[in-house]
């Protein structure tokens, strides 16, 4: 979390995008020069299965207000079906979140093909939009790690 | 004027003439080519470039039936029948601009003439 | 402890007009690690790879953080460089500050310390970074190409031409695709069947490819190099080996109302056919929707009559199994269905035809021998009307939003061939643009206009009504003239679009290849490399990736053979080393991995170990065999005790961007 006094709140986001979809759909937005803001940060991995729940969890635990992971359509999985096994825990980790209380909103699976540049631009910014109207992550940030 | 003008009439009929790639098949389709001075292809092209005017003035606007067959075939979706729509109520609504009144109705009457053709009258081309 | 040399790339002003590329260094040099911080105009030219070399040996550098472009485009270019200086080529990581960030904000300051941060997550990961060694894996010598069309043959005849085995699997009874059925082909006016049986027959004749003809892919599995691909060969009621193709069976056979698909249903075949008369392999088959032996078990003349007793109504469907190293799709097209456009008539009037099927009309092989006769009552048309674009080029829910490519110039070509046969009947084409782009093609388009007089009218035909007097009124726009024309035509001429075979979606899936929305396969990079999908090993060759004409197509089909013989001609291929491996000491031999693992990769070992009371116990753990795992770390997810981990992207690994970032 970046709080400075008289300015705006800005979300940290993270996105986890695959590499063999929405790495590249992120990079056609890139080449198309469409806009979206530079909350997001974006970590490659080479498919949205190799995200562990426990890598989101760790993201707001180190202050993230917004984690995003994106990868390919299902069907279309570059590891034929690591997509289906994110969607699945995705969805365990919803219900886990809901639970703790935290807001629905601040987590997001999103499917982005390679060609989809225009989708990544237009996700990316309903998604920090979103983010910044619930505020500042409180609940799970472990203030041990915020920076002196 | 006559950009506020183009700009209100393609924002109350709803389409994006830019779409159009003047392929003629909605002129092709229309019924009543024979009778318009303008057709529905010169409506979307003259909408596109703000020549509002002479199509105001224009009878045309008259002869459209609304059947949309225009709009069922054009393979953009550019919807040409939308866009008379909007150019004729723009007409229309202009102060004391009714194209129809109801004195008009008595001479018009015949045994063939259904109800419904002097409702849809009245909706198309008064205000 | 790592010692880090960072390097911010200016990439021109892509980066540095955005991005205070200076700012950046000098915040990143005072990273953990980092001993050398610097920024450079272009890094990935070659002084800007020397100065990564240079700075290797000069600082004795243990990792590398290149801040550039995306590492998509140049991961390769750095880890080649850094291999040259003698550090391991995995001790190299991108940060991308230039399609995730410069490209993308417009605000100087923001965008600095956004590339600042994705700086140091690079960083944070590169401490983590352990030097892996790719492996090794053989590269089967053979090459698969599904599809027997002329995209298929091409490629087939160039590889085996470079000394590889070549199997065509074409779900066909023949080989020679579309272009079988074109009588002339643009713009040379060439026969179509003239240049192509040449080639069907060297296909078959050729020692090294093996034609599977009516045969479908049924499954894929494995990678580049080592396919294993079960193809399955449908039963034809005819024995391969005896058949002669002397086609005495073809013409003894009772049932003779069978639709002909190869003249586009337009006349009959038999129940026992051989499709047309160059077919290849030239072996009869048996329909068995229509044979009445199969269905009713009644007839058997065919097999009464056949001199070598190659029917036998008894065979069954068969799966064989073979291992290729490349894999060539080429599916082609196929005309659309016209359902959705009744205003044009296809569906109610027998004298509206498709192209293709006009194109069969026209052939001397067709159903009328040759003759253009309207296919209602067999007399001879006076006014034929040609319809462009229908189905291409929409924006709605009934076509298909690209342009077919190739009609504009088949029109020509078929205008201009009545024209000179029949000169007493106009031609009418209503185009909205005229599209021709290849050598030779537009004076090809100007000699149907000027030299043969065809009528090309700019606009579009609205309605086609069937008359009770058998012509057909034919309503369309003249936009040059302002009119609206009715046009009394005998035929009418539909450029119907074409769309990718219906077998590719399936075929797509199981090869894990990629397709866009309208069904042509994506290739690896529009502009660069047209010809390979994103899978390794996987090329595309002809109308499946795209429409195109002929020779478009062949020049596709040799790139994507020269493409697969780069693959085939190499003793073994450089494995992915950043693969999933467990640590023996904690895997509790759950069975979570093997589970999840798409290809394969993991099995169960039971190895020895030794326990803290000096006995020696034996304990079921997981193995993953580098050379079948592709790295995408679903087991790592899966397993319960953390003994999972994937090489290049492991948990540490991650969790250190996490954390970079979040700070």
């Amino acid at each position: 979390m970046q709080v400075n006094e008289n300015k705006e709140f800005e979300p940290v986001i993270v996105a986890f995008c695959c590499n063999w979809c929405s790495y590249a759909g992120a990079d056609l937005s890139g080449t198309n020069r469409l806009n979206y803001p530079t909350n997001v940060k974006i970590i490659r991995v080479p498919c949205s299965c190799r995200v562990n729940p426990m890598f989101i969890l760790r993201a707001f635990q180190r202050g993230a207000d917004g984690v995003i992971i994106c990868g390919c359509h299902p069907g279309d999985c570059h590891y034929t079906s690591g997509n289906y096994y994110a969607r699945r825990r995705i969805t365990l980790l919803y219900s886990m979140l809901d639970y703790l209380g935290i807001e629905r909103n601040r987590t997001r699976l999103e499917w982005v093909s390679a060609a989809e540049g225009a989708k990544f631009a237009e996700t990316m910014q309903k998604f920090t939009a979103d983010v910044k109207k619930l505020g500042p992550n409180r609940r799970l940030e472990d203030l041990r790690c915020r920076k002196q | 004027m006559n950009k506020n003008l183009q700009e209100q009439i393609i924002r109350s009929s709803g389409v994006n003439v830019l779409k159009c790639m003047r392929c003629g098949k909605c002129s092709g389709t229309c019924p009543s080519y024979g009778e318009m001075e303008y057709h529905p292809h010169q409506f979307v092209y003259m909408v596109e470039r703000g020549e509002i005017e002479p199509l105001l003035k224009s009878e045309s606007l008259y002869k459209c039936l609304t059947c949309f067959a225009c709009v069922e075939r054009c393979p953009r979706n550019v919807e040409p029948a939308k866009v008379v729509e909007a150019v004729r109520l723009a007409a229309v609504r202009q102060q004391g601009n009714n194209h129809l009144t109801p004195a008009q109705i008595p001479d018009m009457l015949d045994d063939d003439l259904p109800q419904q053709a002097i409702v849809t009258a009245f909706r198309k081309y008064t205000k | 402890m790592q010692r880090i040399g960072v390097f911010v790339c200016h990439c021109g002003t892509n980066i540095a007009a955005t991005v205070d590329v200076k700012a950046v260094a000098e915040a990143l040099g005072h990273e953990p690690g980092v001993v050398i911080s610097q920024d450079y105009q272009y890094m990935c030219s070659e002084s800007g790879q020397n100065l990564v070399k240079n700075s290797i040996k000069e600082h004795n550098l243990t990792g590398v953080v290149v801040c550039s472009c995306s590492p998509r485009m140049h991961e390769n270019t750095f880890r080649k460089a850094a291999a040259a200086a003698g550090l391991n080529s995995y001790m190299v990581e991108i940060a991308n500050i230039r399609e995730q960030c410069s490209w993308i904000h417009k605000d100087i300051a923001t965008a600095t310390e956004k590339a600042i941060i994705l700086g140091k997550a690079a960083v944070a990961k590169v401490h983590l970074n352990a030097p892996l060694t790719a492996g090794e894996s053989p590269v089967v010598k053979r090459a698969l190409v599904i599809g027997g069309g002329i995209a298929g043959i091409q490629t087939a005849l160039d590889i085996a031409e470079a000394g590889f085995d070549v199997d065509i699997v074409e779900k066909n009874p023949t080989i020679g695709g579309k272009m079988a059925q074109i009588d002339k082909t643009f713009p040379t006016l060439d026969c179509a069947a003239c240049i192509l049986t040449p080639k069907m027959v060297e296909a078959s004749q050729n020692e090294k490819i093996h034609i599977h003809s009516f045969s479908e892919v049924a499954d894929v599995k494995g990678f580049v190099g080592n396919f294993t691909v079960k193809i399955k060969k449908k039963a034809r009621f005819v024995d391969e080996t005896k058949c002669t193709g002397c086609g005495l069976c073809t013409e003894k056979c009772p049932m003779k109302k069978v639709p002909n698909e190869f003249n586009m249903g337009l006349d009959n075949r038999t129940a026992i056919y051989i499709p047309f008369a160059q077919a290849v392999p030239k072996v009869a088959t048996i329909d068995p929707n229509y044979c009445m032996m199969l269905k009713n078990g009644k007839c058997g003349v065919c097999s009464k009559v056949c001199s070598v007793g190659a029917i036998d109504y008894k065979q069954e469907d068969r799966i064989i199994e073979e291992k290729y190293g490349a894999i060539i799709v080429a599916t082609g097209f196929n005309p659309i269905k016209l359902d959705k456009y009744d205003e044009f008539a296809y569906n109610q009037c027998a004298d509206v035809v498709t192209s293709l099927e006009l194109e069969r009309l026209m052939n001397a092989a067709g159903p009328n021998g040759g003759t253009l006769l309207r296919p209602s009552d067999k007399t001879h048309p006076h006014t034929i009307v040609f319809v462009q674009c229908v189905g291409s080029r929409c924006d709605d829910s009934k076509g298909k939003p690209y342009c077919s490519k190739i009609c504009c110039m088949y029109t020509a070509k078929h205008a201009m061939l009545i024209r000179e046969k029949y000169p007493d009947t106009e031609v009418y084409v209503f185009y909205i643009d005229v599209r021709t782009p290849g050598k030779n093609f537009d004076e090809f388009y100007r000699r149907a206009v000027e030299q043969y007089n065809v009528h090309y009218i700019k606009g579009m035909v609205g309605k086609v009504t069937p008359k009770s007097d058998g012509k057909i009124d034919v309503q369309a726009s003249d936009l040059l003239a302002n009119e609206q024309l009715h046009i009394n035509a005998d035929m009418v001429v539909l450029a119907a679009a074409i769309e990718p075979d219906k077998t590719a979606r399936p075929l797509a899936t199981m090869l894990t290849t990629q397709m866009d929305t309208n069904d042509f396969f994506t290739e690896a990079h529009p502009k660069l490399r047209p010809v390979e999908s994103a899978t390794a090993g996987i090329f595309l060759s002809g109308a499946c990736q795209g429409p195109k004409d002929i020779p478009e197509t062949v020049a596709q089909a040799s790139a994507a053979a020269a493409k697969a013989i780069g693959l085939l001609c190499k003793n073994s291929i450089t494995c992915n080393p950043c693969v999933a491996h467990s640590n023996e000491l904690m895997c509790n031999g759950c069975s979570s991995c093997e589970k999840v693992c798409p290809y394969g990769a993991i099995t169960y070992v039971d190895k020895e170990f030794r326990m803290p009371d000096r006995t020696t116990a034996i304990r079921r753990v997981a193995s993953v065999n580098p050379a079948v795992c592709q790295g995408c770390g679903a087991c790592t997810v899966a397993c319960p005790s953390g003994a999972m981990d994937l090489n290049g992207f492991s948990n540490s690994q991650i969790m250190a961007e996490v954390d970079a970032i979040c700070k």
